[in-house]
């Protein structure tokens, strides 16, 4: 194309530089991510103290604390992990890396055990009442991304016991751990609103 | 499907078969031929959708009629409703996108090629499944057909007592579905626009339809979640016996209709921007003068964007809201047409003391700022809280978002096809034709929706699936069903230009309309690669500072 060829003609010396793809599509994916649950955190405070039987959350709920420990600790341990990468030790990027896991198992066991006495002990399933429903979807709905994210975190850490992950993957991995500080943080809301608003 | 079979590359002497052809259609990753795929799928769903409508209007044409009965009326207008939203607006606008983008901002294909395939076959695995409902679904339980419950599906009719069968869980799957591919290319573009722009393109310099596009998926990316959500919330009170929609245990129906406005006032905009996007490039290239007032575009824009997500309640004003909450949301609604008028003005400035070239894309232009300003003016009295009261659900409305819809988005859509249809495929669409479509299309529109303000002022509700002789709706029912069949005539000229146009059309060349924006420096069609060498810009018009190096744009910008 000779019209391509003249496009070039008025160059300019400044450097050209945009963002990475990478960092653009997962801070769009958590932007559409939050959109999603921020519907299910208003049906969550529209319903508060609307259901017409119980169990209630004041009669049934216990304050998660150790698990909120682990997963808000994960976020450190997952970037004392990345630096780790960028440092290039290895050794020392898979055991943060493990330990992330090992925590994000932990709250998992802890929402699980949460669950397991709610529908035994107190009889409360999903259709129950209005608190049935909106808790087991909104904590079911963050408990999945726990699960996808965890799922990733399993995946970078098979990958790098095969050798796969080096220095120059530290992009890669550092959008895992967006992903999953986005997960933590939507914890937080959920936590506030779940045992402290709705309580 | 031949319309997109334009996009594959020739094999010299001999025709490539058939199956090799679908084959490359199935593996393909190339932006255009996807962009291709989507627009081609949108138009055969177009002609579906738009029989249905035509059923519709066959059914009311004369009072106490029965060609349809009332359970297959309003699996009609359901499915009508559902298909041209979902499976021909969407994608036509990620149609459009994804050609159009990489090409106007000098890359060579999106940034995640494999992402944007898997966006098309989401959108087509959608849109099949929700019209196998026609056909699975009395076949396991017996109950129903296809969807019944209206486009915007209001609970507690779409609950597990009042909907039984399975036909609304294939209304929420398929839109599911047909979402998450909506989401990943609205993904797409924006990272393709941040991330991809060729050397010299900053953001004050892209094409203003690039900049609405990618206004327009940043509004898919925060208002389809909030539908997916409520689909999630109905499909747990469906199949788990949750209660969010449910009022017997506390349950609130309107919540449902917050959450379903949320995602469907935006998405209104969602359509209607990428047709301001076509307007915007071929309103300069057809008037010869650089668009009017460019920042001022962006900036409208941006406005609408931002109010649009404020405005949902005013389609709920008769459910009995708060007068703060009607007042408020009355309040955005007269502010979002701000911004629309400034674009309106803008349009006009570009034309004024231009050189105006009457060709068909043009023409669609001209249809569409006619119509478009009084979709508007309707809107703004639908707007009016008390004046919603009075014909709220009445053929008002319907009247008022056709002219939106049809008037307006479906004909910025065509003026974009005859625009952009030379480049696509090397030929021009063949102007005789075009312009009886024009014509046939523009007349029946106006015969179709103009009366139905007039049957909505004396009282007809929408969603009726026939009425009673001697309340005066006779005649503009009338009158609105032979405008169908002018408008579905027209729809047919262009149907066959397009395909006559893919063999006999005058050749195009590179840029038949000495366009000013970088996709028209490539082949028509482009190359597989868009660019042999990647260009670098200076202006927001570069190809017309290369024909007219002595006086270019970038001495003024």
């Amino acid at each position: 194309m000779t019209n391509q060829a003249a496009l070039t003609i008025p160059v300019s010396q400044a450097e050209w530089r945009l963002p990475s793809r990478r960092k653009v599509a997962v801070a769009l994916l958590i932007l559409t991510e939050s959109a999603m649950f921020t519907i299910f955190v208003v049906a969550y405070l529209f319903y508060i103290g609307k259901s017409l039987t119980g169990p209630y959350p004041n009669q049934v709920l216990a304050t998660p604390i150790i698990s909120t420990i682990c997963l808000l600790g994960s976020s450190l341990t997952i970037v004392l992990a990345e630096r780790a990468l960028r440092q290039e030790n290895r050794g020392r990027f898979q055991f943060w890396w493990m330990v992330t896991i090992l925590l994000a198992a932990v709250f998992l066991s802890f929402t699980a055990s949460e669950w397991h006495r709610l529908i035994t002990v107190h009889h409360l399933t999903i259709s129950t009442n209005l608190f049935g429903t909106t808790f087991y979807s909104l904590v079911g709905l963050h408990a999945s991304h726990v699960v996808v994210g965890s799922t990733l975190l399993g995946l970078v850490l098979v990958l790098s016991l095969r050798g796969y992950v080096k220095k120059e993957h530290h992009e890669h991995v550092k959008m895992v751990s967006w992903y999953w500080h986005f997960v933590d943080a939507v914890w937080v809301v959920v936590f506030t609103v779940v045992y402290i608003i709705g309580r | 499907m031949a319309f997109q079979e334009i996009a594959l590359p020739r094999k010299s002497g001999t025709t490539a078969l058939v199956i090799e052809r679908l084959h490359g259609l199935v593996v393909t990753v190339d932006h255009k031929k996807l962009g291709l795929m989507y627009i081609g799928t949108a138009l055969i769903f177009l002609i579906v959708a738009g029989s249905m409508a035509w059923v519709i209007r066959m059914q009311l044409a004369v009072p106490n009629n029965d060609l349809v009965s009332p359970q297959v009326f309003n699996r009609l207008f359901t499915m009508h409703g559902t298909s041209m939203v979902f499976l021909v607006g969407m994608p036509i606008i990620a149609g459009l996108m994804n050609y159009l983008v990489p090409l106007m901002i000098g890359a060579r294909d999106m940034a995640f090629p494999r992402l944007n395939a898997f966006g098309y076959w989401m959108f087509l695995f959608g849109g099949l499944l929700l019209y196998s409902s026609y056909l699975a679904s009395p076949g396991l339980l017996g109950a129903g057909s296809a969807p019944n419950v209206g486009w915007f599906a209001y609970a507690p009719l779409t609950g597990r007592a009042f909907s039984r069968g399975n036909s609304t869980d294939y209304w929420i799957l398929a839109l599911f579905v047909s979402g998450i591919g909506s989401v990943v290319s609205a993904l797409n573009v924006i990272v393709t626009t941040v991330s991809m722009r060729c050397k010299g393109m900053t953001l004050m310099r892209m094409p203003l339809f690039v900049w609405l596009m990618i206004l327009t998926s940043f509004m898919i990316l925060l208002a389809l979640p909030p539908l997916t959500a409520a689909q999630i919330m109905l499909l747990l009170d469906r199949f788990l016996g949750a209660n969010f929609f449910d009022t017997q245990a506390g349950g609130d129906a309107v919540l449902w209709q917050h959450f379903f406005w949320i995602f469907g006032h935006p998405e209104v905009y969602i359509l209607m921007i990428p047709a301001f996007a076509c307007l915007s490039e071929i309103i300069p290239v057809f008037s010869r003068k650089p668009i009017f007032g460019y920042p001022i575009m962006v900036a409208a824009t941006t406005m609408i964007a931002l109010i649009s997500v404020s405005v949902w309640a005013h389609h709920m004003f008769a459910v009995g809201m708060t007068s703060i909450g009607n007042t408020f949301f009355a309040a955005s609604t007269f502010m979002v047409a701000v911004p629309t008028g400034i674009k309106i003005f803008n349009w006009l400035g570009t034309m004024y003391g231009g050189k105006l070239r009457f060709e068909l894309p043009m023409l669609f232009c001209m249809g569409f700022l006619f119509q478009f300003l009084i979709a508007g003016l309707t809107g703004v009295m639908l707007g009016v809280t008390p004046f919603n009261w009075q014909l709220t659900d009445s053929y008002f409305v319907v009247a008022h978002f056709h002219y939106t819809l049809v008037g307006s988005f479906l004909f910025g859509i065509f003026a974009g096809i005859y625009y952009w249809y030379p480049k696509a495929v090397g030929r021009m669409l063949n102007k005789k034709l075009g312009l009886w479509h024009f014509w046939l299309f523009l007349i029946g529109f106006h015969l179709t929706f103009d009366p139905q303000h007039f049957a909505g002022m004396l009282g007809m509700p929408r969603r009726i699936y026939t009425f009673d002789p001697g309340r005066g709706w006779e005649i503009y029912n009338l009158i609105s069903s032979i405008g169908a069949i002018l408008q579905a005539a027209g729809l047919l000229c262009l149907v066959a230009n397009l395909f006559l146009s893919l063999r006999k059309g005058e050749r195009a060349g590179d840029d038949p309309w000495d366009a000013w924006t970088l996709e028209w420096s490539t082949a028509s069609p482009p190359t597989e690669y868009n660019f042999e060498t990647l260009p670098e810009v200076r202006s927001r018009r570069p190809l017309w500072d290369l024909k007219h190096p002595e006086d270019p744009d970038w001495k003024y910008e």
